[in-house]
C-alpha cells in the first residue's frame, strides 16, 4: 500500500524578527501514513506544523496539496483544504456540549440563510462521528465532564467532521492514561486505514516507533535524519536530536551508603475517595519514587501532603515534627517544597520575569524591618545565583518573561524558585513533563544534587524508565494505595506496571 | 511545544527593541498618559487661554488630590484583580459619619473636646469598617469582588442618605464644620495646599509599599497567578483582606479631603466618581485582569482625567457633554491598553 504523496512541502524557512528557526525543511506525504516528528522544543517542529496549518506564513518553500500549490492564509483555508490540528492544549469550549463543540463553526439550519439551527441533524451527526472515534457518551454531554482522552477524541471526530485528510497530533498522549493512550492509538490505526496521513509529534519516542511508518529528526531547525521506522532506533533518534551521543539517558547516580535521618514520615493517611491508608518514610539523601497510572492517587497525595488538599485522618511529621495544620505556608516553614504536575496554572507567573519568578516563594525571607522591605541587592544576588545553577538559558532574567521561555526552562524557573528556598523535602509530581531531552537530562542533574546535599526527593512520575533511572526506591500507587515497594536492586519495569494495572483489571474483569 | 514558536520571538524581540519605531515605541511608553495630557493641555491653551494661569493650574492641583488617593486605593485592589466599586459609598458614609461628629449643629463629639480628632478617627474608621466587610466577603465568603463591592456600594450609599436625613434638619447635609477642619482641604502653606501634602504622603507611602516590600510583591504575584503564588506559600487571603482594607482606608482620607473641600458632610459625596476612580488608574495603565500598576501610573491616569475636566469645564460645556466627552476618552484609553498588549504579545 504505498500510494504516492498527495502533500509535499520542499525548502521551508521561517525566521522570527531576523532569526531564522526553520531552514529548508520538507516532507512528503502519502494517504494512511503516520510521520513521526521528533526533534528538541525549539527545534522546529510546531513552526513547521503552524504554517502547514495556516497559522504563519512560511518566508521561502513550496507547499503542494493533490499537486496544486497550497499556500494557506490561515487556519481556517487550512481547514477547508482538509488539515486539521489536534492540540496538545485541547481546543474545546468546555462549558458547551460536544454536539455544539463539533459543529461551532458552522451548525446546520433548519432553513437556509435562517439563524435556526437543525438540533436534531446535530445530534444524528454527532452521534455518527462519536462512533467513528469509537466514544460512546450523548451529543449533549458538556464537554466539562469528559476526560482528557475523551476530550480529546472528540477533537478528532471535530476533524473528522471536517473531511480532514491530514491530522497533526502534537504531544497527544500527555495528559493520558494508559488505556487512553492505547485507545489512542486504536483510533489512529483506524484512521490510517481510511488514507488519512496523520503527521505524530512527541517527546515519547517509544510511542513514535511503535505508530510511525517514517520518523523526521529536527534539530535547531534543520531535518537532520529522515528513515523508515525498520531503520529507526530510539538511541540513533536521541543522538540525532541532540547532535551528541547521550550514552545514558540518566546522569549516574552513587546511591548513597547510608541514609539521612527521616525528613518526611507519613502515617495512616486517609481521605475518603483519594488516598488509603498510606504510610512511608523518606530519609536525608533518598530520591524515593511514585509509580502509578493516573488517577492512582499519586498527585493527591502530594497534594494533600504540600496542605494544599483535605485530609481525614493520618499523621504527618516533616522533619521530626508533626505539622498538625498542614498549608501551603506551614509545609515550607518545615523545610518542604512542591513542585505541581501544571506548571503553567500552578507554577508560574507566566507573565512575570524569571526574577520574580524564582523569588516569589522566598521574598519573607529578604523582608527587613516590620514593614518587610525587600533587601533588592541580596535578592538579587541571590536569584541570579540560582538561575545559574539550574541553568536556566536567557540573557536577562530581569527583563525576560517566563512566557517566552521554552518548556525546559520554564520548568528551571519552577525548580529554581524552590531551590532558592532551600528544601529538606522536595515532591516532584512530574517533573520532565513536556520538556525536552536536553532538559530531562538537566533536570535529573538537579535532582542528584538535591539528594547528595542531603535533601529528601519524592519523586512522582508516569515513566517507570525514569523512575527506575533516577530512584534509590519505587512505591507504586493505585487506587489510593501503596500496593508495592521496590528497592533499587529489584527494580523489574514489568512488575512495576502489574503492580500498578493489577487492581484496575480485577476490576474490569 | 507551543514553546517552540515562542522561544525564538522572545529572545529575539531583545534584539530588536531598539529598531522599533518612535511611534511604537511612545505608544508602548508608561509616559504615554503624559505625553497626551501635555497635548491635550496645548491644544486647549489655544482654544481658552485661560487653562495656562496659576489660578486654573493650582485649581486643577487641589480637584486631583482626593481623587489621586482614592485612586490609589483602587490601585491595590486592581492590582490583586479585584475591584472596588464601593469607593464612592465609603467617600459618602465616611462623609456623613466625620461631619456628624464635627458639625456645630450639635455634632455627637462636641463634649469631648477635640471634635476634630473625633471626626477624623471616624472618617478613617468608616473606611477601614467597609474595606474589611468587602475583604472578609471576597477572601472568606469567596465571593467575587464586583458583586460584593456592588452591593456594599448600594447599602452603604442608602445607609448615608438615611442617616443624614434622619440626623440633620435639612436631611441633606452637615454643615459648620470646624474650621481647622475645613483648612485640611482648603488651606495653603505658602501657596502649596496641605492637601498636596496629605495625598503626597499617602502617595509615597502606596508606592513604597508595591514596589519595595514583601506585602507589594504579593499582590503582584497574586494578581499574576493566585494559585501559584498560594502554592508558594504566599498568604493569598490575608493578602487580598488587607488590598480592600487599604481602599477603604484610602476612601477614608479621601473623603477628608473631599469634606474638606466642600465644607459640608454630604451623603451625596462621590456619587458620581466612581468612572474617574476606576478609569484614571486604567488610563494609567493599571491592568482590570492584575498583576500590573503603578502608584505613578495611576498619578498620570488623574492628572490626565483631571485636566480634561478643567478643560471640558473651561469650554462651557454642560455637564451632560463632559459626561459623554469623559467617557469617550476613558473608552479610548482602554482601546489603546488593548493595542498596546497586543503589541507587547508580538514581542
Amino acid at each position: 500500500m504505498t500510494a504516492a504523496p498527495f502533500f509535499e512541502a520542499s525548502g521551508l524557512c521561517k525566521s522570527f524578527f531576523g532569526v531564522q528557526v526553520l531552514h529548508g525543511m520538507g516532507f512528503t506525504l502519502r494517504p494512511g501514513q503516520v510521520l513521526g516528528l521528533v526533534g528538541e522544543n525549539g527545534s522546529g517542529k510546531s513552526t513547521t506544523m503552524n504554517i502547514l496549518g495556516g497559522v504563519l506564513p512560511m518566508d521561502a518553500g513550496r507547499m503542494t496539496l493533490d499537486g496544486a500549490d497550497y499556500h494557506p492564509r490561515g487556519p481556517r483555508e487550512a481547514e477547508a483544504r482538509g488539515i486539521a490540528f489536534i492540540h496538545q492544549e485541547l481546543n474545546l469550549f468546555r462549558n458547551l456540549s460536544v454536539a455544539e463543540n463539533l459543529f461551532i463553526t458552522g451548525f446546520p439550519k433548519r432553513i437556509k440563510g435562517l439563524p435556526f439551527i437543525d438540533r436534531g441533524r446535530v445530534a444524528a451527526r454527532t452521534q455518527e462521528l462519536l462512533k467513528a472515534v469509537d466514544l460512546d457518551i450523548a451529543p449533549n454531554t458538556p464537554v466539562s465532564r469528559l476526560s482528557q482522552g475523551e476530550r480529546q477524541l472528540v477533537e478528532i471526530a471535530k476533524a473528522l467532521g471536517a473531511n480532514a485528510r491530514i491530522m497533526i497530533f502534537d504531544e497527544p498522549t500527555t495528559s493520558l492514561t494508559t488505556r487512553e493512550t492505547d485507545r489512542l492509538f486504536d483510533i489512529i490505526g483506524r484512521l490510517q486505514r481510511q488514507g488519512i496521513a496523520i503527521i505524530y509529534i512527541s517527546h515519547i519516542l517509544g510511542d513514535v516507533m511503535r505508530l510511525c511508518d517514517d520518523i523526521v529528526v529536527l534539530r535547531d531547525g534543520h531535518k537532520v535524519g529522515q528513515a523508515a521506522r525498520a531503520d529507526m532506533t530510539i538511541e540513533k533518534m536521541i543522538t540525532l536530536m541532540v547532535g551528541r551521543t547521550i550514552d545514558q539517558m540518566f546522569p549516574p547516580r552513587e546511591p548513597p551508603v547510608t541514609l539521612g535521618a527521616p525528613v518526611l514520615e507519613v502515617r495512616g493517611l486517609n481521605q475518603r475517595g483519594m488516598v488509603k491508608d498510606i504510610g512511608f518514610t523518606l530519609r536525608a539523601g533518598e530520591v524515593l519514587g511514585i509509580s502509578g497510572l493516573m488517577g492512582a492517587g499519586r498527585s493527591e497525595l502530594a497534594r494533600i501532603l504540600f496542605g494544599m488538599d483535605p485530609h481525614e485522618s493520618g499523621d504527618i511529621r516533616i522533619g521530626g515534627t508533626q505539622v498538625r495544620e498542614l498549608s501551603p505556608a506551614a509545609c515550607m516553614d518545615h523545610g518542604m517544597a512542591f513542585l505541581t504536575e501544571d506548571r503553567r496554572a500552578e507554577g508560574l507567573m507566566m507573565e512575570a520575569s524569571i526574577a520574580d519568578n524564582i523569588a516569589l516563594a522566598s521574598l519573607p525571607k529578604f523582608g527587613r524591618s516590620w514593614a518587610g522591605f525587600i533587601e533588592r541587592t541580596r535578592l538579587g544576588d541571590e536569584v541570579q545565583r540560582i538561575s545559574g545553577a539550574v541553568r536556566i538559558n536567557a540573557r536577562d532574567i530581569q527583563r525576560t518573561l517566563v512566557k517566552n521561555l521554552s518548556g525546559g526552562n520554564q520548568q528551571k524557573a519552577v525548580i529554581g524558585k524552590w531551590l532558592l528556598h532551600e528544601p529538606r523535602v522536595f515532591i516532584l509530581d512530574e517533573p520532565t513533563r513536556g520538556i525536552d531531552v536536553g532538559a530531562k537530562y538537566e533536570v535529573y542533574k538537579i535532582i542528584n544534587q538535591l539528594a547528595a546535599d542531603g535533601a529528601g526527593v519524592l519523586f512522582i512520575s508516569s515513566e517507570i524508565e525514569e523512575l527506575t533511572g533516577m530512584c534509590d526506591r519505587i512505591m507504586v500507587m493505585a487506587q489510593g494505595e501503596i500496593r508495592a515497594e521496590f528497592p533499587r536492586a529489584g527494580f523489574d519495569r514489568e512488575a512495576i506496571l502489574r503492580a500498578a494495572m493489577w487492581h484496575g483489571m480485577k476490576e474490569t474483569a | 511545544m507551543s514553546s517552540t514558536q515562542s522561544i525564538t520571538p522572545g529572545s529575539a524581540a531583545e534584539a530588536t527593541r531598539p529598531q522599533r519605531s518612535f511611534a511604537v515605541r511612545l505608544l508602548m511608553s508608561e509616559y504615554l498618559v503624559l505625553v497626551l495630557t501635555a497635548i491635550y493641555f496645548l491644544v486647549m491653551w489655544a482654544l481658552v487661554p485661560s487653562i495656562a494661569t496659576a489660578d486654573t493650574l493650582l485649581d486643577i492641583l487641589a480637584a486631583m488630590m482626593p481623587l489621586l488617593v482614592v485612586a490609589i486605593g483602587q490601585t491595590f485592589v486592581l492590582i490583586v484583580a479585584g475591584i472596588d466599586l464601593a469607593a464612592p459609598s465609603i467617600l459618602a458614609a465616611a462623609s456623613v459619619a466625620g461631619a456628624s461628629m464635627m458639625t456645630g449643629e450639635g455634632g455627637f463629639a462636641l463634649f469631648t473636646g477635640v471634635p476634630i480628632g473625633v471626626g477624623i478617627l471616624a472618617f478613617v474608621g468608616v473606611g477601614l469598617l467597609i474595606g474589611l466587610l468587602n475583604g472578609v466577603c471576597v477572601t472568606r465568603l469567596g465571593m467575587p469582588p464586583f458583586i460584593v463591592t456592588l452591593t456594599t456600594m448600594m447599602f452603604f450609599s442608602g445607609f448615608a442618605l438615611f442617616y443624614t436625613s434622619a440626623l440633620t434638619d435639612d436631611g441633606s447635609s452637615f454643615g459648620d464644620l470646624p474650621s481647622a477642619f475645613v483648612a485640611i482641604g482648603q488651606g495653603t502653606w505658602h501657596g502649596v495646599p496641605y492637601s498636596l501634602a496629605l495625598a503626597g504622603a499617602v502617595m509615597l507611602v502606596a508606592h513604597l509599599t508595591l514596589s519595595r516590600t514583601v506585602f507589594g510583591s504579593w499582590l503582584y504575584a497574586i494578581g499574576r497567578n493566585p494559585r501559584a503564588a498560594a502554592i508558594s506559600g504566599v498568604p493569598v487571603r490575608r493578602a487580598v483582606l488587607w488590598a480592600f482594607v487599604i481602599s477603604g482606608l484610602c476612601g477614608g482620607i479621601a473623603s477628608i479631603i473631599y469634606t474638606g473641600r466642600l465644607e459640608t458632610g454630604t451623603p451625596v459625596l462621590g456619587q458620581r466618581i466612581l468612572l474617574d476612580i476606576v478609569g484614571s488608574a486604567v488610563i494609567g495603565g493599571v491592568s482590570l485582569f492584575g498583576g500590573k500598576g503603578r502608584v505613578t501610573w495611576t498619578l498620570y491616569g488623574v492628572l490626565f482625567l483631571s485636566v480634561v475636566d478643567k478643560g471640558l469645564q473651561l469650554l462651557g460645556l454642560d455637564l451632560a457633554s463632559v459626561f459623554a466627552i469623559k467617557g469617550l476618552v476613558i473608552l479610548s484609553a482602554a482601546v489603546l491598553d488593548a493595542v498596546r498588549h497586543r503589541l507587547t504579545l508580538r514581542g
